[in-house]
């Protein structure tokens, strides 16, 4: 009989399920997977090093392309650990509109994962309707900071402005007229919480519709069911975080467990999962949806009745008003001061991590008294899960490594940086 | 009796039918498609879009020179060079901005103390070759004259939350 020698797959990394720049090596029995090895850093770009020779307010464009489908999340890793080197006080208005910004953000982000993962194990449909979401809180994303994806708006003391008090409409063209555009526009017709509120009524009601797609759909159980299981031993030993360690049945989350901002003033539940395959972690990150657009709604009403600043009153962080800056000369001064050579942070060093949609995300700033941070450490959940593939993967067929991945929440801006 | 009941549902496909019944609702509902070059989706008053350099309302650019966007620039993307103008004033004689570095996170205009360079709402344009997407004074300028109505009152707008 002859000998059968296991067989060599490239895997990526332009394959469409690779979730962008995965290049994955796998050595197959037959159909069978023996050994998956991640190879990374097709995205490379060297965040930590470029960090060093910039001043702290300059870096922060850089941390929206960490992880670029939950950019407002990274960004506020990074200004909480500045802030925690600098003692400075956040006004409680911008911990509110952060909260919220971060939960929405954690929605965007479920729901791009939710459309890719259902695409990649074949379920059409739920990726144009997670889509169709998405479209409405980018366009938040954008009312605040003029931006659709790259944020740039959590800055060292707060939120850079505050929400607008009206919504962008749309107008009438030769597809629609005025009457389907007054339709269309109905929700753009207050606020960006206005707005906000229309989408947290609406948005519980879409997340069961995804569930009739997908949770009973047997196709759906038959992609994930027993896919990819980790037991919470392992899951702890692995360095997991967020919705992977939940799903195995471990309660931890940061936003519990050692509450930044005002998530202690906040009501929410965290779902955890009982089996660790992927089911279970689809099931949890449904369920983080509905518990993010509850924290949304709270926040709004926090918002709507405590109108004030969302900046810190300090010029030596934050710069002063267009106002102050052209009539006042101090105010020029600091001006001048903070858009050259920035604010330096005395020295120490500080891990700072939140509760980001796909795990823990830290930063971890070594500050010598300079203008400049000496080093910046991203930790970023997407590698520490990236690097059990191999474990999760060994044993299954081809086609579920499609689905280990997807439910990994893979995201290449932050496992290369 | 549950497992009867699951086993009948399994049997005639009744999730399926659960979901193509949505799908279907869809199917007949009204699109959300926005077509785009005839038409375009909401577009912020923040926006952050391509560079322009504006002008004071008697025709004299507003940029003093003072570097701060150069200094500013995450990404080392503005270069410019300076001299005195034959009337004695401080003029740019140079003002580059490489749209290929530039990642766009509005900090130039957010330090421009004469509310100069400006990030527009405009955000379709293309290059065919690379230095097409190196915008020069001139360019700029041009651009600021075309959008100054737009530009003026975005800035006015938005003015109390700066």
């Amino acid at each position: 009989m002859p000998e059968i020698r296991n067989y060599t797959l490239n895997f990526g990394p332009q394959h469409p399920a690779a979730h962008g720049v995965l290049r994955l090596v796998l050595e197959l029995d037959g159909e069978v997977i023996e050994r998956t090895d991640p190879h990374i850093g097709l995205l490379h770009r060297g965040t930590e090093k470029l960090a060093e020779s910039k001043p702290f307010n300059q870096s922060l464009p850089y941390m929206d392309r960490l992880d670029y489908v939950s950019m407002m999340c990274n960004e506020h890793a990074y200004v909480m650990a500045i802030e925690r080197l600098m003692g400075t006080k956040v006004p409680i208005r911008a911990q509110y509109i952060r909260v919220m910004f971060d939960e929405v953000t954690r929605i965007l982000n479920h729901l791009m994962w939710l459309g890719a993962h259902a695409l990649d194990i074949g379920a059409m449909s739920v990726f144009l309707y997670a889509f169709r979401e998405r479209e409405d809180l980018v366009d938040c994303y954008e009312a605040v900071s003029g931006a659709r994806m790259h944020a740039a708006y959590y800055r060292p003391g707060g939120v850079y402005r505050d929400l607008p008090d009206k919504m962008p409409h749309y107008k009438a063209s030769q597809w629609h007229n005025d009457k389907e555009v007054k339709e269309l526009n109905e929700s753009r017709q207050g606020s960006l919480l206005d707005f906000l509120e229309d989408f947290t009524q609406r948005f519980p009601k879409l997340v069961d519709e995804y569930e009739t797609l997908l949770t009973d759909n047997r196709i759906w159980k038959q992609r994930t069911v027993d896919i990819g299981i980790v037991s919470p031993e392992r899951a702890l030993n692995l360095g997991f975080s967020g919705p992977m360690l939940r799903g195995s049945g471990i309660a931890w989350d940061l936003r519990k467990k050692q509450p930044y901002e005002v998530y202690d003033k906040l009501d929410f539940d965290i779902p955890i999962g009982v089996n660790g395959d992927s089911y279970d972690r689809y099931l949890v990150r449904m369920e983080e949806m509905r518990q993010s657009n509850k924290i949304v709604k709270q926040c709004i009403n926090w918002l709507r009745n405590n109108p004030g600043s969302v900046m810190v009153d300090d010029h030596k962080v934050a710069p002063p008003n267009r106002e102050t800056m052209k009539g006042d000369m101090e105010g020029l001064i600091h001006h001048f001061k903070l858009f050259t050579e920035g604010y330096c942070v005395p020295e120490g060093q500080v891990y700072q991590a939140v509760e980001h949609p796909k795990g823990e995300f830290g930063i971890y700033l070594v500050s010598d008294g300079a203008n400049k941070p000496y080093r910046l450490k991203i930790r970023a959940p997407g590698f520490a899960h990236l690097a059990s593939i191999n474990e999760m993967a060994k044993g299954h067929m081809i086609a579920d490594i499609v689905a280990i991945i997807g439910t990994q929440d893979i995201v290449f801006g932050e496992v290369d940086r | 009796m549950k497992a009867i009941k699951d086993y009948i549902q399994r049997l005639f496909l009744w999730e399926m039918f659960k979901g193509l019944n949505i799908t279907g609702r869809y199917l007949f509902k009204k699109k959300i498609t926005v077509q785009y070059p005839e038409e375009k989706t909401p577009q912020s008053h923040r926006f952050r879009g391509h560079h322009a350099l504006r002008r004071y309302p008697n025709g004299e650019e507003r940029c003093i020179a003072c570097k701060l966007c150069e200094a500013v620039c995450p990404a080392l993307a503005i270069t410019i060079e300076a001299e005195q103008r034959a009337d004695g004033t401080r003029r740019t004689t140079r003002y580059d901005i490489d749209l290929t570095k530039c990642i766009f996170c509005g900090y130039c205009e957010e330090s421009c103390p004469v509310d100069s360079i400006v990030e527009t709402r405009h955000f379709e344009y293309h290059g065919e070759q690379h230095g097409d997407l190196i915008m020069t004074k001139e360019k700029l300028l041009a651009l600021g004259d075309k959008l100054e109505p737009q530009l003026a009152a975005d800035r006015a707008y938005d003015a109390k939350y700066r």
